[in-house]
């Protein structure tokens, strides 16, 4: 190959390069430029100037901050119930063959497909008999609908490349349960379980509808926040708030960056 | 213990009972509403008056519904197409050259997937509107004067706003998939072709196609039910009239008017079985791989 030829190549793949994250992240540029900006008027390109007060205004906001809280309360003990309650089943899955496996599966998957607004619906009124609408205890039992199925596929495959044989070699040695959950499991499987957490809480964080239908307008979360301040906020905390509410996930994937790129497998799965 | 079926049974029960009593309580009650049972009015008799009002347009949300049904369909379809050939061609084109797909952009991939659907539109809501940034850009470059000017690309009438939004969202989805199957069943075969001279073209056509086309499918199934079934994004990039089935049941289950309640439910139960056979097919196709 000459050197022009391959200039223009190297030249080619950058431009392509380029748009390609043009397209898949520079809608979050516009949310960065918005969120800075104090009175922006059409037609200027830019905002004459930038600065950290409607930032600063919406974390001062107590309503923001009641929204945070909640969303992280939420989120945190569903994640919690969901491991509890996901990892001794991911891990039969993961390690045995038994009949009615592929039932077990398939009822366990169920719920991930039938689509949240008819979850919720169904819902609604059973927990507002019970007294659940409106509570965070009502909301987190609805958020386990979505999260459970999540969390225990992705710990599935955990548990389908872990070997048991070294929890028996630990015992035999000597070791008690204690320690081989200390030095074997947790070695063996946390990376992957704590991966499964992070996504199960992402799951969570993400939920408008249910939350919604089963909160009842009582348990007020960031994104129910965020959909109400489209409605008539101002532009500015508007992105702030979004970009608030995007923040834990682009961490995630920043955490998860070495997982994510340097295996075979990728998270394909939405929420 | 002894018995090891009895194990298995006991680690499996806590995932099985919150999932069957929460979901199980979930379809029962739905079906239930649906079919005019509703305690707090006092109505316990059984009917399909609510299937059949929505079914020949006898009501006010009857009559949306099939338009909502097209708007959907059409939606969800023409999201799903273009994401299915972006997808391949941007997969392709990463995997085809010399040197596997750089960290940075795998990155960026998963960086979009992960964002919240609610965070992406509003910030394309920005971005598109009338007096948004690339309607401000315009006007300096002298395209337009007014915003009215700018192009209705969101809250259309054709939800094209929605579309974007999809298109935009689930490239990098199927993109992933895509990548995925190409690295663990190997890029020779294209190098293969290429040695022996076929063209990008012809490449992707006859040996990429068939390589990614069961992964490829099952994705863009699933794809098309979470679409179809999705809230948030015709919510607020979309019109009032037409609107998406999910937007249409959940604005009459919330209706005061309580008799409106079951045909609301009896909406998103239709909505919900097109959905379920939807990613059935999906799970057909991505197991016989």
């Amino acid at each position: 190959m000459s050197m022009q030829t391959r200039a223009i190549h190297s030249i080619r793949r950058y431009a392509f390069h380029i748009a390609l994250f043009c397209f898949l992240l520079g809608p979050v540029a516009a949310l960065l430029l918005y969120a800075g900006s104090v009175r922006w008027f059409y037609p200027a390109i830019l905002p004459n100037e930038w600065t950290p007060q409607p930032f600063l205004r919406q974390i001062g906001n107590p309503r923001t901050r009641d929204a945070i809280g909640a969303s992280l309360t939420i989120a945190g003990i569903t994640t919690v119930l969901a491991l509890l309650i996901g990892l001794p089943a991911a891990r039969t899955l993961g390690l045995r063959r038994f009949r009615g496996r592929q039932l077990v599966l398939l009822l366990l998957f169920l719920p991930n497909v039938v689509p949240p607004v008819a979850t919720g619906m169904g819902l609604n009124i059973l927990f507002l008999r019970l007294g659940w609408a409106g509570s965070y205890l009502g909301v987190i039992l609805v958020h386990l609908i979505p999260v459970l199925p999540y969390t225990i596929f992705a710990l599935l495959g955990v548990f389908a490349r872990y070997d048991e044989g070294y929890e028996q070699q630990a015992r035999t040695l000597g070791a008690t349960w204690p320690t081989v959950f200390w030095r074997v499991v947790l070695p063996l499987a946390g990376p992957g379980i704590a991966v499964a957490a992070l996504f199960a809480f992402l799951v969570s964080w993400s939920q408008y509808v249910l939350t919604l239908l089963i909160g009842g307008g009582r348990v007020i979360t960031l994104p129910l926040l965020l959909f109400a301040a489209v409605a008539g906020g101002n532009p500015a905390s508007i992105a702030v708030l979004a970009l608030i509410f995007a923040a834990p996930p682009l961490l995630a994937i920043a955490l998860a960056a070495r997982a994510l790129t340097d295996r075979e497998r990728v998270v394909v799965q939405q929420y | 213990m002894r018995n090891p079926s009895l194990r298995i049974w006991l680690t499996l029960a806590p995932a099985l009972l919150v999932t069957g009593v929460l979901f199980g309580a979930s379809v029962f009650y739905a079906v239930a509403q649906s079919l005019g049972y509703l305690s707090i009015i006092g109505e316990t008799r059984l009917s399909f008056a609510a299937y059949g009002n929505v079914i020949n347009q006898a009501t006010v949300a009857g009559r949306e519904l099939w338009a909502a049904l097209g708007f959907s369909l059409w939606v969800s379809g023409a999201a799903t197409l273009l994401s299915a050939t972006g997808a391949l061609i941007l997969a392709a084109t990463l995997s085809g050259s010399a040197t596997p797909p750089r960290r940075s952009t795998l990155l960026a991939l998963n960086a979009n997937l992960a964002l919240p659907h609610l965070v992406w539109a509003i910030a394309l809501l920005l971005l598109f509107s009338q007096s948004g940034l690339l309607a401000r850009i315009a006007a300096a470059l002298g395209l337009i004067d007014l915003p009215a000017e700018f192009p209705v690309l969101v809250r259309d009438r054709y939800g094209i706003g929605i579309i974007v939004h999809y298109v935009s969202k689930e490239i990098p989805f199927l993109a992933l998939i895509v990548l995925a199957i190409l690295r663990t069943q190997g890029n020779t075969y294209t190098a293969v072709a290429a040695t022996l001279g076929a063209g990008p073209w012809v490449r992707l056509r006859r040996v990429t196609l068939p390589l990614v086309l069961p992964g490829l499918a099952a994705g863009a199934l699933l794809v098309f039910a979470f679409i179809f079934s999705a809230y948030e994004v015709p919510a607020l990039l979309g019109v009032s009239y037409p609107r998406a089935l999910a937007v249409l049941a959940l604005d009459y289950f919330l209706n005061p008017d309580l008799s409106r309640r079951a045909e609301g439910m009896a909406i998103s139960l239709i909505m919900a079985l097109v959905v379920v056979g939807v990613a059935g097919l999906g799970r057909v196709f991505g197991e016989r791989e």
